[in-house]
């Protein structure tokens, strides 16, 4: 089947492009970007008006299946995915089984293969049964198709155990995803630590507990030589840490959420737990510094950090719910409305954190329309308005931190593999 | 000034007129209880239910007391022994009350957040009655109310709140209230116990209780909880009463007279000795006979405001 996308604004920062240009997709693969492209197409799309990029690839998605499949499943998750113009997302392991076998990888590609609507890689385990007390067997997990690692949703405390990881995975070719919390800070907070734990009587998370793991994890990453990345930074000495080892040429990269730029603290002010989040809200100068981050190039990729729970687990006391927020549906909509409405990135630096970065620090051969790639593509209304509302959202939980909130830029068609995955 | 409030959650919610204007309602209550039949009509044929989820007396049977002394039919709750120990939620709980046509939920709740969630999901009243560190407003509302009938005024009073601030509900209240009214408010804690940026709130802070008893009108003595499991830096018990215990000893070396409060229950030697709970400066039993009156007026002005919207 062939898709001819006109007259839309292309943008393919890999490309250097940024321009009025047509796109040919012939079966699954971009086959011409050029101006009037004369050439008959089963499907053709004016996008006049309208933007037009790559697919987005979302490091950062917790799929819940399997295990968990009232809270999300892989054909719910991708559904939500290529509403909000993704493409392809990285699920992250810490399922029920945990992703940490050879068996339990297969087990959820078969899952995929079934019923997933876009791509999805599969991110396997630092250490076994995500205890942080042996590494996983890397080299099997690679062959049964992971691609990265993490022990996400908690960090590995035993830096001995932390730095064996990373060698193995440093000799897999591979890439260590670091949630970086020290626990012992941490302990039993909720939101973040300052005035409004104290006017919520609710336990505080430092930044400490945040960027001094980060500082370990570099550390560690520069004696293996494997090259992590640092998933949902939240606050500015992390954004400093990470500056200053990129400075020294440590193969680091660097994620944040649309949360961090778009919310502070203070939505946290009516014990709304769709505001609950690990690492949490943090203050107006750590929205800045994130802001910073991005705009300078410390901070690599924008990824959802998609953690649906549901109501039961969500309209409770709120120590006792759980962290995490739904982003696959908001996160285009919330970085134009944030990002690129307040001019802290352009289009292009836009999809350099969505598409570009996330491609080349996993390795995938896309993120970008290059002839002969695989066709991803989203076509956008860059400043039609929508207001997020629980039952418009195609993911089975509804825990969204932009609920009644209205953002601007809706995807009107994505495109992944060549198929119109979705259309508005 | 007319209450437009359904719920009272805390005193940083409210107004300094607000404030006010409960302290007054609660003024023409306090005679009530010294009736030969302490009974006024107002809350006739409301209901009121007092859901505990935390173990408590004092404040419950306050509650209880004033409801009653309003003609209100009073319910009590004890979670252990209710359908939340089968795994009901807080706000299916609330749902049931209300399904039952009760008028009014006083709620003490281990959980910060808790009142103002219940209050969220309800259209009947909710009372907080102390929501974990949050806010414990009604205690916060007797001391003012004893404080104002000792000393006449709160504006321009220095009150000095010793203890435990971090974990303490009813000193975020009272901090809230008396700033509210332009008191001048110290804290006076081991550093360990003084929570991150309480000064924003207009509070002063000081580790020395001699310093702020000096300038204090009136000091109000928070419940040490040295149970509390918050790691090793919690103060032990002798060197916290040798450092900031209220003894006759420490009033003797300050030249005025300062108003001794407590909100019970007092663990005596350990944050005031016996001779100052019991002195003539303490006014430890008025601040639980005010209790009454102030929790009269929360009820029917809550009761009020709800009628004024149906």
């Amino acid at each position: 089947m062939n898709i001819l996308i006109k007259n839309g604004r292309v943008i393919d920062p890999a490309n250097k492009i940024d321009g009025l240009l047509d796109v040919f997709i012939q079966d699954d693969k971009i086959s011409k970007v050029a101006k009037d492209i004369k050439l008959c197409a089963e499907t053709v799309i004016e996008a006049a008006g309208k933007i037009v990029v790559p697919g987005i690839i979302d490091m950062h998605v917790h799929l819940r299946e399997p295990g968990r499949e009232d809270k999300e499943t892989v054909a719910s998750a991708t559904a939500a995915a290529a509403k909000g113009g993704v493409t392809t997302v990285l699920a992250m392991p810490n399922t029920q089984p945990a992703i940490d076998s050879p068996g339990s990888v297969e087990l959820l590609q078969d899952i995929i293969n079934k019923t997933a609507k876009i791509n999805v890689q599969i991110c396997g385990t630092l250490t076994k049964g995500r205890l942080g007390q042996e590494p996983s067997d890397i080299a099997a997990l690679k062959r049964a198709g992971a691609c990265a690692f993490s022990d996400d949703g908690s960090s590995v405390d035993e830096a001995s155990v932390m730095l064996a990881a990373l060698n193995q995975i440093k000799s897999a070719g591979l890439l260590a995803i670091c949630h970086c919390e020290d626990k012992k800070l941490s302990g039993k907070g909720v939101i973040n630590l300052g005035f409004n734990s104290t006017r919520l009587g609710l336990r505080g998370i430092s930044n400490v507990s945040e960027y001094k793991r980060i500082q370990r994890d570099i550390e560690l990453a520069e004696q293996s030589g494997c090259p992590v990345h640092i998933a949902h930074v939240s606050c500015r000495e992390s954004v400093e840490i990470i500056a200053q080892a990129k400075k020294k040429g440590i193969k680091v990269s660097a994620e944040t959420a649309p949360h961090y730029f778009a919310l502070t603290e203070d939505e946290l002010l009516g014990y709304d737990t769709n505001m609950k989040m690990n690492p949490p809200l943090r203050s107006k100068e750590d929205l800045a510094a994130i802001r910073q981050g991005l705009a300078d190039g410390t901070i690599d990729v924008i990824a959802s950090d998609h953690a649906p729970h549901t109501e039961n687990e969500k309209d409770i006391e709120f120590e006792r719910a759980e962290f995490g927020v739904v982003g696959l549906e908001t996160e285009l909509s919330v970085s134009i409305t944030e990002l690129i409405n307040n001019q802290v990135l352009d289009w292009s630096g836009l999809i350099q954190k969505f598409c570009v970065n996330p491609a080349r620090i996993l390795g995938l051969a896309r993120g970008c329309l290059s002839v002969g790639s695989w066709a991803d593509v989203v076509v956008i209304s860059e400043q039609s308005s929508w207001t997020v509302d629980k039952r418009g959202l195609v993911s089975k939980s509804r825990n969204s931190a932009f609920l009644g909130r209205s953002l601007k830029g809706l995807v009107d068609y994505t495109i992944c593999n060549g198929a119109i995955v979705y259309r508005r | 000034m007319q209450w437009t409030k359904k719920d009272l959650l805390g005193l940083e919610y409210l107004s300094p007129e607000e404030i006010e204007l409960i302290l007054d309602t609660a003024e023409s209550f306090k005679e009530v209880s010294t009736r030969e039949i302490k009974k006024v009509p107002a809350l006739r044929g409301k209901t009121a239910v007092n859901l505990f989820y935390e173990p408590s007396t004092r404040t419950r049977v306050s509650f209880e007391v004033a409801a009653k002394r309003l003609s209100a039919d009073v319910i009590n709750i004890a979670a252990e022994t209710s359908s939340v120990r089968k795994g009901e939620t807080l706000i299916d709980t609330g749902k049931n009350i209300q399904a039952l046509k009760a008028d009014i939920v006083i709620m003490r709740h281990s959980c910060s957040g808790a009142a103002n969630m219940l209050a969220r999901s309800l259209d009947i009243s909710v009372v907080n009655a102390g929501d974990g560190w949050h806010e414990h407003p009604t205690q916060a509302l007797l001391d003012i109310f004893t404080l104002k009938e000792k000393l006449g005024k709160i504006k321009g009073l220095n009150v000095a709140i010793v203890g435990d601030i971090a974990h303490s509900r009813v000193a975020r209240s009272n901090i809230w209230g008396l700033t509210k009214l332009g008191a001048k408010v110290t804290l006076c804690a081991p550093e360990i116990l003084l929570p991150p940026g309480i000064e924003t709130t207009g509070a002063k802070t000081s580790s020395n209780i001699d310093e702020v008893l000096k300038n204090a009108d009136a000091v109000n003595v928070l419940r040490m909880q040295f149970e509390r499991d918050e790691g090793a830096a919690f103060p032990q018990q002798l060197d916290y009463f040798k450092k900031f215990g209220i003894t006759e000893e420490r009033l003797s070396r300050v030249k005025k007279e300062i108003i001794i409060m407590h909100p019970g229950p007092i663990n005596r030697g350990i944050e005031m000795s016996s001779g100052v709970a019991d002195g003539d400066q303490s006014v430890i039993l008025e601040q639980v006979t005010n209790g009454i009156a102030v929790r009269m007026a929360v009820l029917f002005l809550v009761s009020q405001a709800k009628e004024a919207k149906s």
